[in-house]
């Protein structure tokens, strides 16, 4: 536990590096927050209830799904887990030297990155969200840290899925095509492009069972306290979170173990 | 010149000196598509995968029609026409510009330092880097968009207004080319800031999408005399349908796309200029 605390803490210090990108994914989250918020407005200006949405429920959704693009990376069409290059490059080797599982060694760094972005990316674009538009906040403590562990679970499935596209370089020569069909249909199927609300109900219904609706949908619908939440209740939708990330995980646990006993290291 | 004949200052001298970055442009491009053509599968599924994201943004705008019934006074096929202008001429753009993004990442390895002693264009060179057939996944989709748009919209169509349209689509495409040239250029200054970029080029695209007299007079003023991103799909629109600006804007900015066009490029080539000026290299 020890060495994923030190991993966390130094995936987290790493991404403080790295000012200038921060402030300028949080202008581009922001712009994107605010055009998507925008054309919502017009929609529920022409009618102001769809399935159970007004206006400042569509808008608090935009500006969650950008305030957490930085911690899952769903919209990113190239590797975004430098274990898909070092996969590629062979790298990888070293990793499984450490006396650690690949696993757990990737995902406390990823969450390190996440926490840092979360805050220093996602919450101020989050807060330029409060600033332009009627953007719903917590009720309350016990709600604020309800949606800030159904956002940590978000971070987790988006990692784990993450992992999985990185492990299927062992198996396929160019993963790229895997992670741009993975950034492209990503913010379609999770909620980002538009609130799964507005689409036909069957079919929002469907999706929002998927992993991908757990990193923008779900989160959202906790922060509003909706009832089309799986299982009605905010519990239930964590609970699926929590499924979620936890099957994910194992599926990338036994990934690990098929790919170990597959790779062939060349050279000393 | 191969051409011993031409005299020189001539006028062929002159349309050689125009026509040579593209050649340049066009030979780089060409070694790019058949270094992609060795992972055809990879390149098809590439190609597909951005296909069925522009159909899936078509979906989403005809739910939020489906929802809204018009926005802007807009129906559903005029809002497709809208959504095709944009994401045709941001996808051409980006197909043939949108790799000055990583202007940036060539500063950071010193690639660009090699690009400056070689007789081609610098800004040919970074533009034609890792150029990929896919982008086209996403310019077919949007032209037919466009076209079944403009079949199903009442459009009166006269000579003037057939042989407008593709004039103002060339003039929105040169538009997206100097923007992603002048975003870029920022990276001359700020390594890191190629996602700052992507809120003018990207979110450029997402803003004209849509009709935008939704967003708002001020908006609609800064993206027509500020960034001029009102000139790639809203002005075209317009003039197509041949409909009074529902924000009382002149009517003459219907026509201004291709002068506009050619301000922008020239000022996203001085920025290049000047970017490149002072550019001072990483040394080894």
């Amino acid at each position: 536990m020890r060495v994923h605390a030190a991993v966390y803490a130094r995936g987290l210090h790493r991404h403080s590096t790295y000012r200038a990108a921060l402030v300028a994914g949080a202008l581009t989250n922001s712009v994107f927050g605010a055009i998507n918020a925008m054309v919502l407005l017009a929609v529920f200006a022409a009618r102001p209830r769809i399935s159970g949405y007004d206006a400042g429920d569509a808008v608090t959704q935009v500006f969650v799904g950008q305030a957490l693009i930085a911690v899952t990376l769903i919209v990113n069409t190239a590797p975004s887990l430098d274990l898909a290059e070092r996969v590629r490059t062979g790298d990888v080797a070293t990793d499984l030297l450490r006396p650690v599982s690949l696993l757990g060694w990737w995902l406390a760094q990823d969450l390190g990155r996440a926490t840092f972005t979360f805050f220093f990316r996602g919450v101020p674009t989050f807060c330029v969200g409060l600033l332009l538009f009627d953007v719903v906040l917590p009720g309350g403590p016990v709600h604020a840290v309800l949606v800030l562990a159904s956002f940590a679970l978000a971070a987790v499935v988006g990692f784990a899925l993450r992992y999985l596209y990185s492990l299927s370089g062992f198996w396929l020569l160019d993963t790229r095509g895997l992670w741009t069909v993975a950034g492209l249909v990503g913010p379609v199927v999770s909620g980002m492009l538009l609130p799964l609300a507005l689409f036909p109900s069957v079919l929002a219904d469907v999706l929002r069972l998927l992993p991908w609706a757990s990193m923008v949908q779900i989160p959202a619908e906790i922060l509003l306290g909706k009832d089309t939440l799986p299982g009605g209740s905010v519990f239930g939708a964590l609970l699926l979170q929590a499924a979620w990330a936890a099957a994910l995980l194992a599926l990338g646990a036994w990934a690990t173990g098929r790919a170990t006993r597959k790779v062939v290291i060349q050279g000393g | 010149m191969a051409d011993g004949n031409t005299p020189p200052g001539g006028p062929a001298r002159a349309a050689a000196a125009v026509l040579r970055p593209v050649r340049d442009y066009r030979r780089l491009a060409w070694i790019w598509v058949r270094a992609v053509a060795q992972y055809p599968v990879s390149l098809a599924l590439m190609s597909l995968a951005v296909a069925v994201s522009v159909l899936a943004q078509v979906g989403a705008v005809v739910i939020v029609f489906g929802h809204a019934g018009t926005l802007a006074g807009f129906t559903v096929y005029e809002g497709l026409m809208v959504f095709g202008l944009a994401a045709s001429a941001f996808g051409i753009a980006d197909m043939f510009m949108g790799a000055v993004e990583r202007l940036g990442r060539h500063i950071r390895s010193g690639s660009l330092d090699a690009m400056l002693v070689r007789p081609v264009s610098p800004l040919v060179q970074v533009a034609a880097d890792e150029f990929s057939p896919r982008r086209l996944g996403k310019v077919v989709p949007a032209l037919a968009v466009l076209g079944i748009a403009l079949a199903g919209t009442d459009v009166e169509w006269t000579l003037g207004r057939a042989l407008l349209l593709p004039l103002m689509m060339l003039s929105g495409v040169l538009i997206c080319c100097a923007i992603w040239v002048a975003t870029g250029c920022l990276q001359f200054f700020v390594a890191d800031a190629r996602e700052a970029a992507n809120s003018l080029t990207y979110g450029g695209q997402a803003l004209t999408e849509y009709p935008i007299a939704i967003y708002g007079r001020e908006i609609v003023r800064s993206v027509t005399y500020v960034v001029p991103l009102a000139f790639v799909s809203w002005q075209p629109a317009l003039l197509v349908l041949d409909r009074p600006d529902p924000l009382g804007m002149p009517e003459a900015l219907r026509f201004a796309g291709p002068v506009i066009a050619v301000l922008a490029c020239a000022g996203a080539a001085l920025l290049w200029r000047f970017g490149l000026r002072h550019y001072r290299s990483t040394g080894s």
